[in-house]
This record gives structure tokens, C-alpha cells and sequence, in this order.
């Protein structure tokens, strides 16, 4: 198995579309530096996809670091647990940058970074008890999406899961964090690996890492074949640089060549992917059972004085990060939350840092600005560059109409954002944006009767 | 640090490719064939040429002002079409009223009156090319000698393009096969040279700008069917007219500049297929069984017509649809 997928430059089965978007990845080479605490950390309950958590904890309530502080009693969420020790000072409200507001716990540092006694190697007895323990790590999907872990670990009964995939393509430009992952807890990634494999009932498991990164796939090749349960299961996957293969339907069909049914989750084509900081999370908290509390954020971007990876609480202000690194340029137009392609951009730096970054970009001027729109030439580089075969052109037409039927038919919902569109559009037409708008008219319209 | 950010939607990168980049590209890509119509037919190509995109890049500027809407001289779309549609014209004196006549046709009637780029159904410099050559008939084919304008006047004026020779019926006064492809041959002043077009063709494919599918199925279809038509002794081909029917009547000028125009062909990749071996075989139907010698501009122009329709039927099928289920009667189970 391994020898062939060394071989081909770019194993895989093919994929539609992608884009030949910059790498950037200035910071690669940039060891992790661990953050100091900070002073305050302001908690949203909605790190997660899903329901947002209620809060454990009240104001003036001492808490210590790894103390849960936030949980649901609703199946689609993940706990949340206090990244310092000090005082609740508030439970608050903040406005999240996808758009919804959630509450908050905001903690004031006590400085003594005491360790909670909720801290210890979860006791694992079969496979329940596992799924319980990932639930109570309050992992989530690092790679952006923040879909609880546990749920992905547990597929419905009856369904038969023969793949796990490690997603270590990272193929948004200028994010290394996924890499530094890699090249830093090589063996966290790797016995998360066999471990998540054992507990799936899966017959391989493949560590997607896109050809950009041969460090990685250098360190990640040597610690599997050295690595006591090696029985060849496990293999290590040479992807040819492209975006957007770390999508998740994407990265299946490039591993596997199956497609998931519209509608339908990886486990209904038998596969489960993971990020790589995901699962040597899960390593690590299998041995420790110190929960989510720390994320490892790439700062990068025009207008960032420092480029590193840092390691910051969560919780903690994008502009302490920011500060942390150096601080920004004064003519900064823009911070972005995640990666250029799908990262959100930032109002200012008060947001904090969430489960599911992975990056903090900043802008300057020139770069922060996109083209003004001009008109459609109808060249088709968005038909050719969309991985789901969509016509972005079509939906940007169709948009005028506000026709929830035509739009759907158009396969709008389909679209997972990723730009490829916009980033290839000569007229800079703002073609994810419709895309959403697309989105919001199909889920605003009355619900027809099936015919 | 000042608070004022740009909140904008992703993606937060844009390719540098731009419209004006791309027509920029379609320009240089004109150069070799503009190089081969000079040396072919001396001084009137680039004084047609200047008149003819001038009064392109005019009738646009005045359009969009008469509209009331933002100019867009700049995406230097309408000297595009000023370019080719010099291409299209024969190398005589009055080409250069026609030029210019047709421009304005092709910028107001066909390209800003449906909405400018992006909006018209047909390509504005063939459409211009048709509204004289129906105009003009005669001043549309009056045909000058290759390098008369060195050799000079007296045997100037020449009365049939190779395809309106073997239209005749005869194959007396024929350009070899390489003068043929090279451009040494009677015609518009862009058409002439197979090569010089090539050229440009695959510069364009290199630079991505077009995809080689359209140009490789029009010309391809248009081999294959002379082809078979000559197996059937249509008109008693001979592999000497082969190479006519291949490299004259603009097929290579139509199929490489005209037929791949964005705004008029299909942006699905089969119906880009569709359109290419559509408009290869209205051209040799023309050729062999109209009344016109030459067919390349209707072809494209009739394709251009369709595309709205080829693109519905061959809209790709979005990641995780099932397969369509088309309703025909009895496949309903």
C-alpha cells in the first residue's frame, strides 16, 4: 500500500474544479510560541456548530483551568471549559462574527493558573465510554468547521466506517498550524491515528498532506512505519497542491473517489475525517485529560509586524494575539478570522479566540481591498473552477429573480463557500456572496408541499 | 491602530487575471496575423485597423454616455472587436468607411443597446462583418493580389478567394498548399495567414485565456466532414482542396477569435463541444450546399443563436445529485 501511494506524485482519484490559489505559508518554519495567559479571557457559549452551551458557572464563582464551565443538555453541542483560573467577573452577551449573538463568560486571571481537579486521564472501558470522553474534552472540528468530534466518532448503528481520513491538506494560503501539528506532535497525530482507527472498525486510515508540506510527510512516513501497532493499515497520502482540497467532500472524493449524496454526511459513503490537530488532540487527552483550552493560531498577513504560530488560550482578544505577535501595522484595513479564502473578516480586535481558528490574518491597505464588480464576460472560469460542478454565474443571474425554486435547482445549497469563484472571477464578481444570498432566499421561503 | 476595518465577504484574495487583462492578452495574441496582413498587404491593414478600432472605442464611449452609464472603454473590450472586425475586411481603400461604419453597428446595435458586455447574444464584430457584407456585397469581395502593394497596381485587383474558385468549380488559380497556409493568398486582410492565426491561437491557449475545445471541434468537425463528403465525390474533392476548404474562408480566424468570444459561446465544457462541431458542420452545409461560397460567419452567427439553449442542456451536474432522472414516458418506475 505504501510504496504505491510514494510513488505518484499525486495519488487520488480526480477531483472537479479548484483553484491554483498562492500558498504563503511564510510561517512554516515558525516553532509554536506558547502565549503567556492572559489577563482576561471572554468566552462565547458558541464555539461549536450546533446549540450554544448554557453557562455552569456564575459571577463571582472562582474557577480553576480545565474547569467545565458551560455544557447543553442538546445532542449536537460540545462542553466548554475555563482556559485560566481566576473569577468570573460577568456573563455577558457579544455579538459572534458569523452574524448571531451568543452569551459569554468572562473570566479575570488570578495568575496562579491553578489546575483544576476535574483534570485526569478519562478511564476508557469500550467504546461508550470513549465517545463520553470525547465529549467531555469539548473537541470540536479544528479545522473550521467546529462540528462536534464525538458525533463524527459515533455514526448512526449500522453504518460501517472502512476509511478514516487525517486531513492534513491545510490548503488555505498562509495557515500552518495544521503543519506545525505535524512537524511538532508528529506522535500525538499518529497515535491518535491508530487509536480513532481502532475505535471506528476501519480498515485504513490515510494522512492527507498536500505536497507542499514534505517536511511533514517526511515526519509523519517515518513515525508510522516506526510505530509499534504498524501493520501496514495506516498509510500516508501525497496530495498535488490544490485548493480547495481540504474541503471535506473533497478530500473523500480525492482519497477515495466517492461522492457524498447531497444531503448525506461522510459516514453514508463510510468515511470519517479528521483534522490532524483534531486528533492528536485526542492523543493527548487520552493520556492527560486536559481538555480544549488552547488553540494554535498562525499570525500572518501584510499588516503583522511578526509572522509566527502562537499557542493562546481560548478565549483570549484577537488584538492581545495581534499585540502578542508584535502587534499590526497602522495602516491595517482588515483582520481576518481563518484563512483568506474562507476566513471571516473582523470588525475589530475585541473578538476572542475560538475553538475552531486556526488563524488570525491581518491586511494592510492594498491587500485589504477587493476590486470593484464589473460586468459578467461569461468566460466560464467559475464553471471550471467550482469542486461541486456548480455554475456560480448562473446563481449570480438567478439572484435578481429571487426565485427560491430556480435557485435551488441551480444547486445553491450545495455550495460550500470556498471561493474558488470569486478568487477566479476577471470581473471580481462577488460570486460566494450570492451564493449566501442564494442560501438565505431557498431557507427563507415558505415550505411547499412535496408534489 | 485606527477601528475602522473593512468587513468584507470571503474570499479575501482575488486572482490577478482582470477583463482588461484577458483583452489584453486577445490583443497581443492579434499581432503575428497582424504582422502577416502588413507584409501580405501593405500600408491599408494598419490604417484600417486604427480607423476601425477607433471608431469601435468612440461609439462606445459615446453610447455609454448617451445611456447615462459608467464608461467602460478601459476593459479595452471594445477594441477588441475594432481589432477583429479589421481582420474581417478586405485590404481596399473604401475598407476603411466600412471599418469604421461597421464598428459603430457592432458596439451600439449588437453590444450596447442589449446591455454592453457581457449582454449581447452575438458577436459584435461578426454581426458587423454580416451587416456590410450584406450591405456591400461587392465592395465586401473585392479581392486585392497578395504583395501588390510592392509589386504594384496593374494586377492589383484579383476577382475570387480560393473558396470562391473551387464555389466555382474549377481548380485553376490556386494557391499551393503552403502559400495557403502561410497567408500568400487573395482575401480579408486577417484570414489569409493559417499560421500567424495559429500562432496567436496558442498563445492564447497557453495564457488560458481560451480553451483549445471550440477551435480544435470547429475546424476538426469541418476536416472531418469535407472528409466524408469527398469520399461520397461531393464535388470531386481532391486533397488539394482539402487544404482549401481547411485553411481559407476564415475558418481559422472565425474558429480561433470569433467562435471562442465568452460572452456568445457555452461556458459548460460539453457545450462547448456541442458549439464547436455546430458551427464546423453549418459551415461545410454552407459551403457545399448554399448559394455562399464561404460560411463561417453565419455558422457562428446561427451558434450563437443556440447557445443559451446548448448551455441548458448541458448545465454540469451539481457534486452529490443523483443521477437526473429525465422524464421520459416510460421511465418513471
Amino acid at each position: 500500500m505504501l510504496s504505491i501511494f510514494n510513488k505518484a506524485k499525486d495519488a487520488g482519484y480526480p477531483t472537479h474544479g479548484g483553484a491554483n490559489v498562492p500558498h504563503r505559508k511564510n510561517t512554516a518554519e515558525c516553532k509554536t510560541v506558547v502565549m503567556p495567559p492572559p489577563e482576561k479571557v471572554v468566552i462565547p457559549m458558541l464555539m461549536h456548530l450546533g446549540a450554544p452551551c448554557t453557562p455552569l458557572v456564575k459571577a463571582g464563582q472562582t474557577v480553576k483551568v480545565g474547569q467545565k464551565i458551560a455544557d447543553s443538555d442538546k445532542f449536537v453541542s460540545a462542553p466548554i471549559h475555563s482556559p485560566i483560573s481566576g473569577k468570573v467577573k460577568a456573563i455577558g452577551e457579544m455579538l459572534m462574527p458569523q452574524g448571531m449573538k451568543a452569551a459569554t463568560i468572562t473570566i479575570e486571571s488570578d495568575g496562579e493558573m491553578t489546575l483544576s481537579e476535574e483534570i485526569k486521564p478519562p478511564a476508557v472501558n469500550g467504546k461508550d465510554d470513549f465517545i463520553k470522553a470525547v465529549r467531555e474534552s469539548g473537541l470540536v472540528g479544528l479545522g473550521g468547521a467546529g462540528f462536534p468530534t464525538f458525533i463524527k466518532l459515533n455514526p448512526p448503528v449500522g453504518t460501517v466506517i472502512d476509511t478514516l481520513i487525517i486531513n492534513g491538506a491545510e490548503c488555505e494560503p498562509y495557515i500552518t498550524s495544521d503543519y506545525r501539528e505535524l512537524i511538532e506532535n508528529g506522535e500525538d497525530v499518529v497515535t491518535g491515528v491508530f487509536a480513532i482507527k481502532k475505535l471506528l472498525g476501519a480498515e485504513r486510515a490515510v494522512i492527507a498532506i498536500e505536497d507542499n508540506k514534505p517536511l511533514a510527510i517526511e515526519n509523519i512516513k517515518k513515525i508510522v512505519n516506526g510505530f509499534e501497532q504498524n501493520d501496514g493499515s495506516v498509510s500516508v497520502m501525497t496530495l498535488a497542491s490544490r485548493y480547495p482540497q481540504g474541503g471535506e467532500k473533497v478530500l473523500i472524493q480525492k482519497v477515495t473517489g466517492r461522492v457524498v449524496p447531497k444531503g448525506k454526511l461522510p459516514a453514508d459513503v463510510g468515511c470519517v475525517v479528521m483534522n490532524a490537530q483534531s486528533i492528536a488532540f485526542l492523543a493527548r487527552y487520552m493520556s492527560t485529560g486536559m481538555p480544549l483550552i488552547t488553540k494554535r493560531l498562525t499570525i500572518d498577513g501584510s499588516a503583522v509586524n511578526n509572522p509566527q504560530n502562537v499557542m493562546a488560550c481560548i478565549g483570549t482578544p484577537i488584538n492581545d494575539v495581534l499585540e502578542f505577535a508584535g502587534g499590526i501595522k497602522d495602516d491595517a484595513k482588515k483582520i481576518i478570522m481563518g484563512g483568506p479564502m474562507m476566513g471571516i473578516a473582523l470588525s475589530g480586535g475585541d473578538i476572542p479566540v475560538l475553538k475552531q481558528n486556526d488563524a488570525v490574518l491581518a491586511f494592510s491597505e492594498g491587500d485589504a481591498e477587493m476590486r470593484e464588480p464589473s460586468a459578467c464576460i461569461r468566460c466560464g472560469r467559475c464553471v471550471d473552477a467550482c469542486p461541486f460542478s456548480l455554475m456560480p454565474t448562473r446563481v449570480d443571474h438567478l439572484l435578481k429573480q429571487k426565485d427560491p425554486v430556480e435557485l435551488e435547482k441551480a444547486g445553491a445549497m450545495t455550495c460550500m463557500e470556498c471561493g474558488c469563484c470569486s478568487f477566479v472571477c476577471p470581473a471580481g464578481r462577488k460570486l460566494v456572496q450570492s451564493m449566501r444570498l442564494a442560501k438565505r432566499i431557498i431557507r427563507n421561503a415558505p415550505k411547499k408541499e412535496a408534489k | 491602530m485606527n477601528n475602522t476595518m473593512i468587513v468584507s465577504s470571503s474570499p479575501h484574495l482575488q486572482h490577478t487575471n482582470t477583463t482588461r487583462g484577458i483583452m489584453l492578452d486577445v490583443i497581443i495574441s492579434l499581432v503575428p496575423a497582424f504582422i502577416a496582413a502588413t507584409v501580405f498587404f501593405g500600408w491599408i491593414v494598419p490604417f484600417v485597423t486604427v480607423v476601425a478600432t477607433a471608431a469601435c472605442v468612440f461609439a462606445e464611449w459615446c453610447a455609454r454616455k448617451i445611456l447615462k452609464r459608467e464608461n467602460t472603454i478601459s476593459d479595452l473590450s471594445a477594441a477588441v472587436t475594432g481589432l477583429i472586425l479589421a481582420l474581417n475586411l478586405p485590404p481596399t481603400l473604401d475598407s476603411v468607411w466600412m471599418g469604421a461604419l461597421g464598428g459603430v453597428i457592432a458596439v451600439v446595435v449588437v453590444k450596447q443597446l442589449f446591455g454592453g458586455l457581457g449582454q449581447n447574444f452575438a458577436n459584435p464584430a461578426m454581426v458587423g462583418r454580416i451587416v456590410l457584407m450584406v450591405s456591400f456585397p461587392t465592395l465586401m469581395t473585392t479581392w486585392v493580389n497578395p504583395l501588390a502593394w510592392i509589386s504594384g497596381p496593374v494586377d492589383a485587383v484579383s476577382s475570387a478567394t480560393p473558396l470562391a474558385i473551387v464555389g466555382s468549380g474549377t481548380t485553376e488559380g490556386l494557391p499551393s498548399f503552403l502559400n495557403m497556409a502561410i497567408g500568400m493568398r487573395t482575401g480579408c486582410m486577417g484570414e489569409t495567414s493559417a499560421i500567424a492565426l495559429l500562432i496567436g491561437g496558442i498563445y492564447l491557449c497557453i495564457k488560458r485565456v481560451i480553451k483549445p475545445t471550440i477551435p480544435v471541434c470547429f475546424i476538426g468537425t469541418v476536416a472531418a466532414v469535407t472528409i466524408i463528403l469527398d469520399l461520397f465525390g461531393v464535388k470531386g474533392m481532391t486533397p488539394d482542396l482539402f487544404g482549401v476548404q481547411i485553411l481559407s474562408g476564415g475558418l481559422f480566424l472565425g474558429a480561433i477569435y470569433m467562435a471562442t468570444d465568452y460572452v456568445t459561446s457555452p461556458i459548460t465544457p460539453w457545450g462547448r463541444v456541442i458549439f464547436g462541431i455546430g458551427c464546423g458542420l453549418v459551415t461545410v452545409i454552407i459551403r457545399y450546399f448554399a448559394a455562399l461560397p464561404e460560411g463561417v460567419s453565419y455558422a457562428i452567427l446561427l451558434m450563437n443563436l443556440l447557445t443559451p439553449h446548448i448551455e441548458n442542456l448541458t448545465r454540469p451536474k451539481p457534486f452529490g445529485e443523483p443521477r437526473e432522472k429525465k422524464q421520459k414516458g416510460g421511465d418513471r418506475s
